[in-house]
């Protein structure tokens, strides 16, 4: 077997390296290469298509990470995944997810204020489940804690396609004052440091790791990175300082692909040549070669351009916080990156070919499944209070106190709406005297019976949490995790998801500020499905809306009645009861969704509501039941008109929401011209419907405890 | 007021204990762990957070730092309170400048909550956020008189459900809770003026 092969470069990728370069690439380069041009750092299969994702009103798209301009800061936010590690160190692997999503949002200097995380596993009867979903959140609460960067929110859902490939993505916020962002465009005539951790032999090959299936746990448990929170604590608070000083041409993290990428890209984007000094690089262990040096993936470390005359006061800010740096190398004229050993030039390399890899064409045609898929026709048995009760605990519906009691999410005096509390996380932006909010959505469900839809359905779901509390949305970041994109059934929706996020930014006029895209989520046994995440931020339209009602309220539906013959493909209460995944997804009507939203901001600008929820998973039921929770309040009303229908109670459909007001507001429901319904009122202790009684307090119990007890079991 | 807010590397807090103080007008600086020498402060604050990364036991490192010996100084010359905030906490005690010992929480689990607490004769709410949160009282000395907030409902196996507690010359005061995030009315809490009010009244300041 050749290097290159060895490496994962295809004989047709090696062909295009020879002829761009015009010669065979050395050892060193083929290294250089096998990194530079893995899916991971050169989105190979997929840049063709997120390219075409709407970048208006962005701030720095073509970044670390995009932004969003508020007064006169920006707020960047980019969600990134970590699923290839955690699956096989999850502790490690979710804490230097986080370490690194964190980076891309530091390297532009700003502050980072704020994660959130979308976890996926499979279902908790299987222990090992248990293990990574147990690893992975306290790897989370390890990391995030003690850099004191709060964790607000999130999702957590269950799957046996997740099993073997657990999804673990992390959403970063930060805030930098507009006038100060650093780029990662380099300069002619700049020094280049390497600030932080030292390097070792930790996740080399971390990026061609994460390019492939999953195969031999044992050698990839070598390409887990080890974390630091401590150290990046440090790196944080010495990177905003360095940031700050006059004379800090540009900035990168060292992520994927460690020095490597971060060097070259700078020197790409800049239009100048590199030269780096690899005996300069400090180590962490003796006899390196070059190419691990380059390659390594050693956690906190940042790479900073600048003018020589700043070197001083860097190096000043280092020996404050005791964090070692070098002098690396510099940046000069030409286009080439050189890099040296004791003076011995090893590799010189265009950056136009390092930093263009291939770009393939996927198959996109309509797979077989899609129709098999559709045309399937589920046979429910009559809703009883056993199902309700099964619902409430399964673990994608019940409360995950557990999870995020472990996390801090009021370190830094910014939260405003705390985890489950409402529809999404928000901040006070105290520099601007407003508020933000965020969430994080996937229905793989739906996105793998009809992709386009099924992904714009994710985009309004969000767009619903948003209006449920007030917000107005401003952008999204993505995470696109997907199975081998070489098979046509994720080809086709991967390209139908990227075209229905893109369709639904385009309705909302909000762009994709930054995104990540993990392939390759599947082993010999299973595939994920196909899973795009999406992270919105909003900000406030007038005021927050926090969910409160009291007794006797009225509370209504707003938007579309189900129906018995609704197409509700992909409810979860399907898959929890019948294991049935089928039948056509409910599609979304723009208009009628925007003038939901607008009459819902109207109605808690004029205080008229004093709760609201998007129907989502778990349908009008679950909708209303997480208000009662939140205000400790019963019901009385229909949800079913009287039929005993799970279809009706517990199916998802697009549009809809819950509301509760201190008064009688059909006058005013009627002049927005929206459909509604009242569903009846707000009760003490007992929740009453359709020929069903509960007392809360019982419900709320299960609730409550089911999640732990699941866990425990 | 005037109050020094003391960051170690690994203190995640300061900032926020910081900004409390300046939204109450009190005058606030911060004090940089190196230094061995200090300006005349009414209160110095060692706030929350991860100081060297809690490496060893939470509290286990900071204790060597140079400004801790200032601090000794400082409370000996009796020319102010020290304040300790959840990490702050832990590194009186590793010190031993206060009784008793921080140790992991019965679950062993970080947590995160609004927790309800008696406080000065009334229930107040205060967030806390700490992993090594369950006190445990000296053998031999009785502290009764000096604990000043307790647990409502105890959520980490503290003795005698304790939150926070002074020494004997009522010169230190520290607690678990973070008053300082429970100041501004956006985050939905102020109980936590109500400590630093404490704090100002026991300087009669």
């Amino acid at each position: 077997m050749t290097l290159y092969s060895r490496l994962g470069l295809s004989d047709f990728e090696y062909s295009q390296i020879v002829k761009r370069l015009k010669r065979e690439p050395n050892e060193l380069e083929t290294y250089l290469f096998s990194a530079m041009w893995s899916e991971h750092c050169g989105y190979k299969h997929s840049k063709n298509y997120i390219k075409n994702f709407p970048k208006t009103n962005s701030v720095c798209p073509d970044e670390n990470s995009g932004g969003i301009e508020i007064g006169s800061h920006i707020i960047f936010f980019k969600a990134e995944s970590h699923n290839h590690p955690s699956a096989v160190e999850p502790f490690q692997g979710a804490a230097t997810g986080i370490g690194g999503i964190i980076r891309d949002i530091l390297t532009l200097g700003a502050r980072p204020i704020a994660l959130m995380d979308s976890l996926k596993f499979g279902n908790l009867d299987n222990g090992r489940n248990k293990y990574l979903l147990e690893g992975v959140v306290s790897g989370i609460s390890f990391y995030g804690n003690c850099i004191g960067v709060p964790t607000i929110g999130g999702e957590t859902n269950f799957d046996n396609c997740f099993s073997s490939n657990p999804l673990v993505n992390v959403l970063a916020i930060g805030i930098a004052n507009k006038q100060k962002i650093v780029k990662s465009i380099a300069r002619e005539n700049c020094i280049i440091l390497l600030l932080g951790s030292s390097t070792g032999r930790d996740g080399i090959h971390g990026a061609s790791f994460a390019s492939k299936e999953m195969e031999d746990k044992q050698e990839d448990k070598l390409s887990v990175q080890i974390a630091d929170p401590f150290m990046k604590k440090n790196v944080i608070e010495a990177s905003l300082e360095i940031l700050n000083l006059e004379g800090i041409i540009a900035a990168q993290d060292c992520g994927a692909a460690g020095i490597l990428s971060s060097t070259s890209e700078m020197g790409y984007k800049g239009k100048c040549a590199i030269e780096l000094y690899l005996d300069k690089v400090h180590l962490r262990e003796k006899d390196m070669q070059p190419w691990e040096i380059m390659l390594s993936e050693s956690q906190e470390r940042m790479i900073f351009a600048v003018k020589p005359e700043v070197k001083d006061k860097v190096f000043k800010i280092a020996e404050k916080y005791c964090i070692q740096i070098s002098e690396i190398g510099k940046t000069t004229k030409g286009r080439d990156y050189n890099l040296y050993w004791d003076g011995k030039l090893l590799s010189s390399t265009p950056l136009e070919v390092l930093n263009n890899c291939v770009a393939y064409e996927l198959n996109a045609e309509e797979p077989a499944y899609i129709k098999i898929q559709k045309n399937k026709i589920l046979k429910e048995n009559d809703l009883s209070a056993k199902d309700i009760l099964e619902l409430l605990k399964s673990p994608d519906i019940s409360n995950k106190k557990y999870i995020f009691s472990q996390y801090d999410h009021t370190v830094g005096n910014r939260t405003v709406l705390k985890p489950s509390k409402s529809s999404v996380s928000a901040l006070r932006v105290k520099e601007e005297n407003t508020f933000i909010a965020f969430t994080m959505d996937s229905d793989f469900r739906k996105v793998y019976l009809n992709p386009f839809e099924g992904a714009k359905c994710i985009v309004y779901e969000s767009f619903r949490n948003m209006t449920a509390a007030g917000f107005i949305p401003d952008g999204i970041t993505d995470c696109l995790n997907f199975a081998n994109p070489e098979k046509n059934e994720t080809a086709y929706a991967f390209v139908k998801s990227v075209e229905g996020i893109t369709r639904a930014c385009k309705e909302l006029n909000i762009p994709v500020v930054s995104g990540n895209v993990s392939f390759y989520n599947e082993t010999d046994e299973t595939s994920v499905y196909p899973c795009p995440v999406i992270g919105m931020m909003g900000r406030v339209n007038k005021n927050i809306l926090k969910n409160s009602v009291s007794d006797d309220e009225y509370i209504y539906l707003l938007g579309k009645e189900i129906s018995l013959n609704s197409h509700a493909g992909g409810s979860f209460y399907q898959k929890l009861f019948y294991d049935f995944l089928g039948g056509e997804i409910d599609v979304i009507d723009s208009a009628i969704e925007k003038k939901i939203s607008n009459a819902i901001l109207d109605l808690i600008e004029k205080n008229l509501i004093t709760a609201c929820n998007d129907v989502s998973k778990g349908g009008i039921f679950i909708s209303l039941f997480e208000i009662l929770y939140n205000s400790d309040i019963g019901f009385k009303g229909s949800l079913t008109n009287g039929i005993k229908s799970q279809k009706l109670l517990f199916g998802e459909i697009t549009g809809r929401y819950i509301i509760s007001s201190k008064t009688d507001i059909e006058n005013e429901l009627k002049g927005y011209n929206i459909p509604f319904k009242m569903l009846g009122k707000s009760k003490k202790d007992t929740l009453e419907f359709d020929g069903f009684s509960f007392k809360i307090k019982e419900l709320f119990e299960i609730y409550k405890n089911a999640f732990e007890t699941e866990l425990k079991n | 007021m005037k109050a020094g807010i003391v960051v170690f590397p690994g203190t995640n807090c300061g900032r926020d204990t910081y900004e409390a103080c300046r939204f109450l007008g009190w005058n606030a600086e911060y004090i940089w762990h190196n230094k061995s020498t200090l300006k005349d402060y009414d209160v110095i604050f060692l706030p929350g957070g991860f100081s060297y990364g809690d490496y060893i036991r939470a509290g286990c490192l900071a204790k060597f730092s140079p400004v801790m010996t200032a601090i000794r100084e400082f409370i000996y010359s009796e020319k102010g309170m020290v304040a300790g905030i959840c990490n702050g906490f832990q590194i009186l005690c590793e010190s031993g400048l206060l009784e008793g010992a921080l140790t992991y929480n019965l679950n062993n689990k970080f947590i995160c909550d609004d927790i309800e607490l008696y406080f000065e004769g009334e229930e107040i709410c205060l967030p806390v956020a700490h992993k090594e949160g369950r006190y445990i009282k000296p053998k031999d000395t009785v502290i009764n008189d000096l604990i000043f907030l307790k647990y409502k409902r105890n959520p980490n196996g503290s003795d005698d459900d304790i939150a926070g507690l002074y020494d004997k010359k009522r010169k230190i005061l520290a607690l678990m809770p973070h008053p300082e995030r429970a100041v501004f009315k956006e985050t939905g809490n102020t109980d936590g003026i109500k400590i630093f009010n404490f704090i100002q009244k026991e300087l009669n300041l």
